[in-house]
């Protein structure tokens, strides 16, 4: 059963096949180094396996930072020597000093938004899937990959050593406002550590751009005979729309950053107008901080659809590979990403509800914004209906996609708050932005990604992941995730601040001490738990259960009529052809029915 | 001490689940992958019910224990609007919450791969997408009506006889100035903010209509029933003027004033009466500005007409406190409330309207 799809491999496709070939017809010619093969490597596979490595080493150091302020708001009474022995000043007495705190949210903020969820979320599957689900043998432009990657790389050399610099790392919060991170006076955070911040999220951007546009070329040009548009997997559409969000939003981000360089460095004024800091008089005038604002949530918000998009994508295969049942509304599937992906350029002032706005102008950006909650609603709709009389396997990799929709539906509907300018008024900033947006973009698109890690890994390393350490860690995140993030809707209802520190001098938002210590504590067994799942990832890549079928979930799409172990190139003679959408399960009595197999006329059409 | 003990067991909780989960993966291939697989189908499928239940009863208990925390409702009229416009859009997307949570979860129980069942082949169905297409459409064009209905009523102009205040954040305090008699808040420039010479807002002295506007800091006194208009602004950063209790939150922006007025409702006494001692209009920095972010705090006192007059009454001008009281005009430092008890002469106008 496994193999049958070697024999629909047609013979009349090899001239196509070559245009695609890229040169390689899957054997290996040239002889490869180690170090063309897994550090300087032109191959998609490995590219992808790096941007995951990176970027599961920059989540632990996201998370454990979250971990660090976590121990401060869950116990502000008490000190923790053992912080004292690691950071020293930043943490005299065991307890977090301010400027440390801001720097650990900064960071915690830039890191996992930027280097986990962009870069190790859609870095790592754009390059993995991309050419094996659409049937090409790499990228259109491997080499442009590879500087995809080692930019990123450059990008975390540069934001690792601004943590080491001795007024610390970017600490004006991770959308670095300016004035705030524009005058070094303001706080040790806007000293080098800002410029080290901007910089490296120029290259970072860089490394976004050389990306996306290789996606987007490859899922334009490279597809194999047969593959329309249309019969794409919803992962690449996912992908693929992900990427136009970055190649399109992404510069924008970059002209404010170097805006925000400019009036750090030379002496421009474009974001500083009528300053008087710490007993200096600020020559700048006429300049908007504003102007800033609407630059970054121009990037800012799309980035959000960045995350998310690609982890819609893969829940809605994992889904339906796992449900044993086609994905419910291919067409709509598609048609509300694409409403997404037009809705996200249309929203990003609804950031800025409380900036002093134009109210009118407000008011347009609140239908905008829950405008997207009618393509929200019908995917979330979809992939109830595309469970409803499965025939569900629950592999990790479903259990996280469930627990995906979950926490998107949870955190999806408090967007109607939000973006409701009214309730913004009390809400914005408070608790209940960091409920709703770790709920909806946080978690979830972790779940999406770790779905994506279980139900790929095979395909990676041609092994599989421990299983019962995957089931404990999906209950214990998922269970985790609602005790941490719940709760803290309350916290911004009752008015609480985001970013404070301590709340002994509030008479107001100082009710929650028992609340914020079971936060913390959870927090800390969640972080143990997903490093138990990064040790599975590491100990499984050499000592996991083999995997000795080609196709181990029974699924239809093409990365699985690759060897169990693809080597550059991915298919071992032609490239197979294509011959119908990927979600024919269950249909005719058939379990599944693989894209490379021709449709029989006695078929039922749907 | 403890930080260690934690550690290690973490660290032994760590080596003993994964032995069990290394030993689960021999067990299985004695007992046969394809048996181990389908019970721990099993096992997931029940975990996934019994996580619904446990997870509605828990959003049941959180609302026990924590609804008592959150704010005391209605202390100011758009507050009241801001907490209806809540319960509206609570009432919906909570009914959408349970909903969905429930097929979501039951499905995956009901749904559960078992011996002999197939999965039912159902690619569309344009008829339920259009229906659900259709329905979020008309509940969020509901929604925003109320919304935009609601947000134009609370940006809109404040009332003619509004008290105006200005406020001025810095790093970490609040600064606010009373416009005197004149009613009027003098001209002011950055560049001569001047904390030695008692001017720290930059005031301009050669603008008249200075000479008469109060500086206080920290403390800002307003009168129940009485709409109030907030002038924002910052001297470094950006500041959030937030007024939780009021249900109102406006950025303080360098070089760009924004504004912000509602009508408070209780007296800051009445509300200590009701909800104890420690009970205080808060004014809290909501937007993140340095390292005493989350010190910046301030007071709002509400009080009658006639402590707010005799409160004001005590505050010398700082004008006078800068350029030395024997250059205050005569008339200033007596009686600064006149203007100000003009306008109270009408006390019908405390509605928005």
């Amino acid at each position: 059963m496994n193999n049958e799809q070697t024999i629909h491999v047609h013979e009349g496709a090899v001239g196509t096949h070559e245009v695609h070939g890229n040169g390689h017809d899957g054997h290996h010619h040239h002889k490869q180094s180690f170090i063309t093969k897994y550090i300087f490597s032109q191959d998609h596979k490995t590219i992808g396996k790096q941007f995951l490595i990176t970027g599961i080493i920059w989540a632990m150091i996201g998370a454990f930072f979250s971990v660090l302020f976590r121990l401060q708001l869950g116990f502000p009474d008490s000190s923790f020597p053992i912080l004292e022995t690691l950071f020293g000043h930043w943490a005299k007495g065991g307890k977090l000093d301010p400027e440390f705190y801001y720097a650990l949210i900064t960071m915690h903020g830039t890191i996992l938004i930027f280097f986990v969820l962009t870069a190790g979320l859609s870095g790592t599957f754009a390059n993995l899937l991309i050419p094996l689900q659409v049937g090409a043998r790499d990228m259109a432009s491997p080499f442009m990959n590879m500087l995809s990657y080692w930019f990123f790389f450059i990008a975390s050399v540069i934001m690792m050593s601004s943590l080491f610099v001795q007024t610390g790392p970017a600490s004006g919060g991770w959308t670095a406002y300016p004035p705030l991170s524009a005058l070094r006076e303001a706080s040790d955070g806007s000293k080098i550590g800002m410029d080290l911040w901007l910089i490296s999220m120029a290259m970072f951007i860089v490394s976004s751009l050389l990306g996306g546009l290789n996606y987007i070329a490859t899922i334009l040009n490279m597809r194999t005979k047969g593959m329309t548009m249309t019969r794409l997997p919803l992962t690449i559409w996912g992908l693929f729309f992900t990427a136009i969000l970055g190649v399109l939003s992404f510069p924008v981000l970059l002209s404010g950053a170097i805006l925000l360089l400019f009036d750090r460095n030379i002496g421009t004024s474009f974001y500083l107008s009528d300053i008087y800091v710490k007993g200096h008089i600020m020559p700048n005038e006429g300049g908007s901080p504003i102007l800033y604002q609407h630059l970054f949530w121009f990037l800012g918000h799309p980035e959000v659809y960045i995350i998310i998009l690609p982890a819609m994508g893969m829940v809605s295969e994992i889904m339906s590979v796992n449900s044993r049942k086609p994905i419910f509304g291919y067409m709509a599937m598609v048609g509300s990403l694409f409403a997404i992906c037009i809705l996200a350029f249309l929203v990003w002032a609804h950031h800025m509800f409380v900036s002093g706005m134009n109210p009118f102008l407000g008011s347009v950006f609140v239908l905008l914004t829950l405008l997207i909650a009618i393509p929200s609603a019908i995917k979330v709709f979809n992939w109830l209906t595309t469970i409803w009389r499965g025939n569900i396997r629950f592999t990790p990799a479903m259990l996280f996609a469930i627990g995906f929709v979950s926490m998107f539906i949870s955190g999806g509907l408090t967007g109607i708050w939000l973006g409701n300018s009214t309730i913004d008024i009390h809400v914005h900033d408070t608790y209940f932005v960091i409920a709703h947006f770790h709920l909806v973009m946080g978690v979830s698109a972790f779940f999406g990604m770790f779905a994506g890690v279980y139900h790929w890994y095979p395909k990676m390393f041609g092994r599989y992941l421990n299983n019962t350490l995957g089931y404990i860690h999906f209950w214990v995140t998922l269970a985790g995730a609602y005790l941490i993030f719940w709760p803290m809707h309350y916290m911004g209802m009752a008015g609480v601040p985001r970013r404070y520190l301590d709340f002994s001098p509030w008479t107001s938002f100082n009710k929650f001490g028992d609340l914020n210590r079971m936060i913390s504590v959870v927090t800390i067994i969640v972080f143990a738990v997903n490093l138990m799942f990064v040790f599975n990832f590491f100990y499984s890549i050499f000592k996991g259960r083999k995997v000795r079928t080609q196709n181990p979930w029974g699924a239809n799409t093409l990365e699985w009529t690759t060897p169990i172990n693809p080597g550059h190139g991915n298919w071992v003679g032609d490239i197979p052809e294509v011959h119908r959408w990927p979600y024919d399960y269950g249909k005719d009595g058939r379990d599944f029915i693989p894209q490379t197999e021709p449709v029989n006329p006695d078929e039922t059409t749907h | 001490m403890s930080t260690t003990w934690i550690i290690v067991a973490l660290l032994l909780g760590f080596i003993i689940v994964f032995q069990i989960a290394k030993a689960s993966e021999y067990v299985a291939i004695l007992k046969g992958e394809e048996k181990t697989r389908k019970d721990s189908n099993r096992i997931n499928a029940f975990l996934l019910l019994v996580f619904l239940i446990a997870g509605l009863f828990g959003v049941w208990y959180c609302n026990e224990k924590l609804k008592g925390k959150i704010l005391p409702p209605e202390t100011s009229d758009h507050g009241e609007k801001i907490d209806t416009m809540i319960w509206i859009t609570l009432a919906i997307t909570f009914v959408v919450f349970v909903i969905t949570q429930i097929l979501l979860f039951w499905f995956s129980y009901k749904y559960q791969e078992k011996e002999g069942q197939k999965a039912y082949y159902f690619p569309h169905n344009n008829k339920l997408e259009v229906i659900w297409t259709v329905i979020p459409a008309i509940t969020l064009t509901v929604l925003v009506g109320f919304g935009l209905f609601y947000w134009f009523q609370i940006t809109g102009e404040a009332p003619k006889d509004a008290q105006v205040i200005e406020v001025t954040g810095s790093q970490f305090k609040w600064e606010f100035r009373y416009p005197g008699k004149d009613g009027k808040l003098g001209k002011k420039y950055y560049k001569e903010i001047n904390e030695d010479k008692s001017n720290p807002l930059g005031q301009i002295w050669s603008d008249p209509d200075n000479h008469d506007d109060v500086v206080v800091t920290q403390e800002v006194h307003i009168v129940v029933n009485k709409p109030v208009k907030f002038i924002i602004g910052s001297k470094d950063v950006i500041h959030d003027f937030g007024l939780a209790h009021f249900r109102m939150k406006m950025d303080a922006v360098p070089g760009t004033p924004t504004t912000m007025w509602f009508t408070p409702k209780y007296t800051t006494r009445e509300m200590k009466a009701k909800y104890g001692d420690d009970f205080n209009y808060e004014i809290s920095c909501d937007q993140m500005c340095g390292p005493g972010h989350y010190g910046m705090r301030g007071v709002i006192v509400v009080e009658s007409q006639a402590e707010f007059k005799a409160w004001l009454a005590q505050k010398q001008p700082q004008y006078a406190i800068a350029n030395g009281a024997q250059s205050a005009p005569a008339n200033q430092s007596s009686s600064p409330m006149d203007s100000t008890k003009a306008n109270n002469a009408k006390p019908t106008a405390f509605l928005n309207k």
